[in-house]
Formats: C-alpha cells, structure tokens, sequence
C-alpha cells in the first residue's frame, strides 16, 4: 500500500517533477432570494421565470445586497478560522457574454468579505499522519452568470438567467496542495464543512460547488513554475483527472524545451484532456472598478456574533469528541464526514447508547443495510430511537448478537421496534442452562468421534460445537453460557 | 495618459461594438479630450487623503433574504430580439 505520507512526484524523461496546485470554488450560498435581486434561487425552475429586472440589467434598477448571503459567507468564513473583514466592497468586473447582460459581474477584488483561513485535511482517514493545513487565501462573495444551451438548436444559444445573480462564494485556496490526493482530501473536507454551517448544499451535479484548478510543476526545492488555470471542473474525480492530465502535458512542453503558457483551459471529460481556450483571452482584460451603485459594505459586532452563536459544531470537533467517547479514529472519521450521517448518529448517542458499540455498529451494519437498500441515512427506515432500543437490547444480554442482525433485518422490513420484534418472535435470548445442557449432551453423543479428537488436543473443534449448539438453540442461547458449559463437559 | 487607435479598437472589442475605421480615428482625439480633461485632477495634492468610496455618509443597506420578485417571463422578454420558448435567443456562441 502507497505510504499517504510520502511526496506525491511525477517520473518525467529527465527526472522528478513536483506538482502544485491551488483550487478556487464557487460556492453557490444557501438562501431564498438572489444576492442583489428578490428573484428566487431554486433549481430547476421554467427559464426565465426566477428573474427580477435588476437581473435583467433594465436600466435604471439598482442592486440591494441580500443579509443573509453576507451572514452564510461570513459563518462559512468563521468555519475556516479565517480573518472577517468588517469593511468590504464590491467592484464590478466588465465583461461582454450572452449570459451576463449587465456587461459587469458584481465581486469583489479589492477589498474581500474574508481573508486568510485554513482547511485542516487527512489524506488518508485512518492516518493522523497524513494530516495537512491548507490555507485559504479569501473569500469574496459575487453573482453567478446565467446559463447557456447549445444544443437546443442548429445556429442558436439558448440563455436562461435563473441562475444570473445567485450568490456564490469564490474560496480560494493558497497554492498548498501537492497531489491529487490533497486536493481531493481538500474538496471534500471544504464541501462538508459547507454543509455542517448550511451555506452551501454542496450539490456538485446541480452545479452548486465547482472549481477552478490551477496547476504547475516544478523540479522538487525549485521556485513556482508557470501555472495554468482549468475552469469549472465539477466533480473531485474530474478535479483529480485534470491535476494529473495538466501536469502530465507541462512536464512534457517542460522536457521537449517549450515553456507553460499562463492560461485558461477547459477539461473534456469525454477526451480526458484539458485543452486552451486561446480566443478568451481577451476576456482577461476585466478593468475592475467599485461599483457605484454599492455602498462599501459594514459589519458591526451585533452581526458578526449572530453568525459566530449560530455556527454548529465543525467536523473536526465532532471528530475528536467521537474519539474521545472511544470509537477508533476511522469510525469517528466516517460518521463525521456528512453532516447527516453526523446528526443521525448524535441522536442515537442521545438515546444513552454505549458509543463504541453504536459506532462499529452504524458502520458495519446500517451502512451496509443504506448501501443494499440504495438510500441515503436521511431516507433510512429505522429510526435513532429505534436503533437504540436494538443495540440496548444486545447491550443487556436480552439478544444475541447474531440475532440482532436478524431483528434488524425485520427492523427494516417493517419499521416495527426491536423489542416488539425480539418479544413477538421469541427471540429473546435464553441463559436456560438446563436446556443448553440437554442440546449439549446430544450434540456430544452424535459426535463421539470429535469429542475424542478434541480431547486428544484437536482444540480448533471447540468453534464446531459453538457452532452446533448455537444451531440447535436456534441462535438464542447466551454465547457466553455456551462456552462455559461446553468446557465443563469437555474437561 | 492618451490613447491611440490600436487601443480604442480594443476597447471597442471589449464592449462588441463594431466600429469603421473613420469612427476610431474620430474618437481618438474626443477619448483624448476627456482623459485630459479627468487628468487636471491629478493636479491636486491628495498625499495622506483616503481615497474616497462613496460621497454620502451611510452605510449599505441590507434587505431580509425574501423572494418578492420575478415569475415575469414575458416582461423580462419582451425587448429580447428574439426569444423561443422561454429562452432567449441569440446567435451560437459556442467555442
């Protein structure tokens, strides 16, 4: 197995090469209304009917910021440890597309709602030595542009602008990944703490979160090289494949004698390639200036311990608690990793169950059940309490634990309770020695020939007569009961 | 500062308009006039003076997160061009 702590390099014709990289994601932020506009954000609507005339860019409308697009972008903020800015403003960023019909996407360049943070990552779940800081350089807060559709007819582009002024928050990270691994490790740890705080709900298929991935390679110890930057990649697998493709491609422009343009490409998942966009790069020359229209934006501390008081426990400090309560650290890692898999946990843990045994049994058990049945732990059948009252019912010895998987089994048939179940079907466990005696002595009469072999030093026959006595217990004797009996007649 | 022809065709590029060679040499001098003219500004000494964002003293509003607006399609496309099926319509821009 590859050694997650050891440095992630590329073996080019000549050498070792280093890669580095940095991702910008937009964030599309959780809220009702648009960031300027009192048009609606949901998905999926007709076209063109969740757009206000601000949107549209008529003349004369002006922009109204939305509080809680602020408020969702300063606790996002306040979730990476990062600097909140009390003073911010917006500046208009002019280009010329079909899909933004202002002319001008409102961001902000100069002066960012937030500043530096830092995204705390494992590369590997099970290692707390792989464990890596990213920083995060800022986060500003601008509108999504409107969307385009080609494919609807032969010479023309369709333009919806549902999506034309919906918030987003561009996080931009500090060049600090160096694997496909860490940016990956980077991308989900970002899109669960989004999640646990509510500003985003992550949804990368609908769009909600995509990233700009900005790629280099350098000889190990050597100064940045010339960096590209691959646009609206919206998958971590797709994320990962451009890192590798993109520095793949500058190590041999490198090696053959060629230099990196600094440029913008775009990935073709289909191809499994990156290639130039060489006819925007006009589009660069953005000439930022402060939106008049805008006031420059104040936040007084009334506002900021809102959003500080409102802020949920973090994954990293869920984690550690889960650790501290005795699970190991992958089970802490794994029920930490969504927020809902998070909460679902918590309550049953409220239900005063032990937490090891809930921890390996939500991850052996229930997780396999979601998995075969094809549904998320939101759509589960059993319930927190539910649960509990089964693994309390193993706790005191009421059922086994094989039978427990039994119950469960009937738990997710029905969505009755464990002790209706375990009381209705007779599967309450029996300590009954007189009756285990009895299946005993049969099962050793039956078996004289491995009775002899066992006692002639044979012990690996012991699990056989487990087995068998728990068979003709019809699993519900006391494993623990079992074991004694068998030894004391077996001598 | 002063432009030249190469860069009012540039800017021109920039905002889409479609300008005849007489039309750039004519705005040449006019871009020229006003720059000169935003120019004398500079002749003010600002050293040690923020710059200024705004020139009246409040500050932004913000609005409660509300959905008040829109389900007006056919307003929001009545001035397009064209429009089909809800959408607007514009000549293929695709790469």
């Amino acid at each position: 197995m590859a050694d997650a702590t050891a440095p992630y390099r590329i073996r080019g014709e000549t050498g070792e090469w280093e890669v580095v990289i940095g991702l910008e994601v937009h964030a599309q932020v959780t809220s009702n209304a648009k960031l300027f506009s009192r048009a609606a954000t949901a998905f999926g609507a007709e076209p063109n009917t969740q757009v206000s005339l601000v949107d549209a860019a008529m003349p004369g409308m002006l922009p109204v910021p939305n509080r809680e697009c602020i408020r969702q972008a300063v606790r996002t903020g306040m979730a990476l440890a990062a600097t909140i800015n009390r003073w911010s403003r917006f500046d208009r960023k002019n280009y010329f597309y079909a899909d933004l019909p202002q002319g001008y996407q409102i961001s902000q360049l100069y002066h960012p709602l937030v500043g530096e943070g830092t995204v705390h990552v494992l590369t590997d779940e099970k290692d707390e030595g792989s464990a890596k800081a990213i920083g995060i350089e800022r986060i500003h807060v601008e509108q999504d542009a409107g969307k385009l559709m080609h494919d609807q007819h032969p010479t023309m582009s369709y333009v919806d602008l549902n999506r034309c002024g919906v918030a987003l928050m561009e996080i931009v990270s500090k060049p600090d990944m160096r694997s496909p691994a860490e940016a990956g490790a980077y991308l989900r740890k970002l899109r669960a703490i989004l999640r646990y705080v509510g500003s985003c709900d992550g949804n990368m298929e609908e769009g909600s979160m995509r990233a700009d991935v900005n790629v280099s390679v350098r000889r190990p110890g050597d100064p940045f090289g010339t960096r590209t930057e691959t646009k609206n990649v919206n998958s971590v697998r797709f994320v990962q494949a451009v890192i590798e493709h993109e520095a793949r491609r500058q190590i041999e422009v490198l090696e053959e004698g060629g230099a990196v343009l600094q440029e913008t490409r775009l990935y073709d998942p289909g191809r499994q390639e990156t290639r130039s966009l060489r006819s925007k790069e006009d589009a660069h020359d953005y000439r930022y200036f402060p939106d008049p229209d805008l006031l420059p934006l104040e936040l007084d501390d009334a506002f900021l311990a809102d959003c500080r008081a409102s802020l949920p426990e973090l994954p990293d400090a869920k984690r550690k608690r889960f650790e501290l309560m005795g699970m190991s650290a992958y089970n802490a890692s794994v029920l930490t990793a969504e927020v809902e898999t998070a909460s679902w946990f918590d309550v049953l843990l409220s239900h005063g169950v032990d937490p090891k045994q809930a921890a390996n049994w939500v991850v052996a058990e229930l997780f396999g059940a979601l998995n075969r049945l094809g549904v998320s732990i939101a759509e589960c059948p059993v319930s927190p309490a539910h649960a509990a009252e089964l693994l309390k019912l193993v706790a005191d010895g009421t059922i086994s634990g094989s039978i427990a998987k039994t119950v469960f089994e009937k738990m997710l048939e029905s969505g009755d309770p464990a002790g209706a179940i375990v009381e209705g079907e007779g599967l309450r466990q029996t300590s009954d020695t007189g009756a285990i005696d009895a299946e005993i002595e049969r099962i050793l009469g039956a078996n004289a020939d491995k009775v002899e072999q066992y006692r002639a030093g044979k012990q690996q026959l012991f699990g056989f007569f487990v087995g068998q006595t728990m068979k003709a217990m019809a699993g519900k004797a006391n494993p623990q009961v079992v074991n004694e009996r068998l030894r004391a007649k077996l001598g | 500062m002063s432009v030249d022809t190469a860069t009012v065709r540039h800017i021109a590029r920039l905002a889409r308009l479609k300008m005849s060679d007489a039309e750039v040499e004519a705005m040449v001098p006019e871009l020229n006039n006003i720059l000169g003219w935003v120019e004398q500004l500079g002749e003010v000494d600002t050293d040690g003076v923020e710059p200024l964002t705004a020139v009246i003293d409040l500050g932004l509003r913000l609005r409660d997160d509300r959905v008040t607006d829109g389900g007006i399609q056919d307003e929001v496309l009545a001035n397009a061009p064209e429009a089909q099926h809800g959408f607007f319509a514009v000549p293929k821009v695709i790469e």
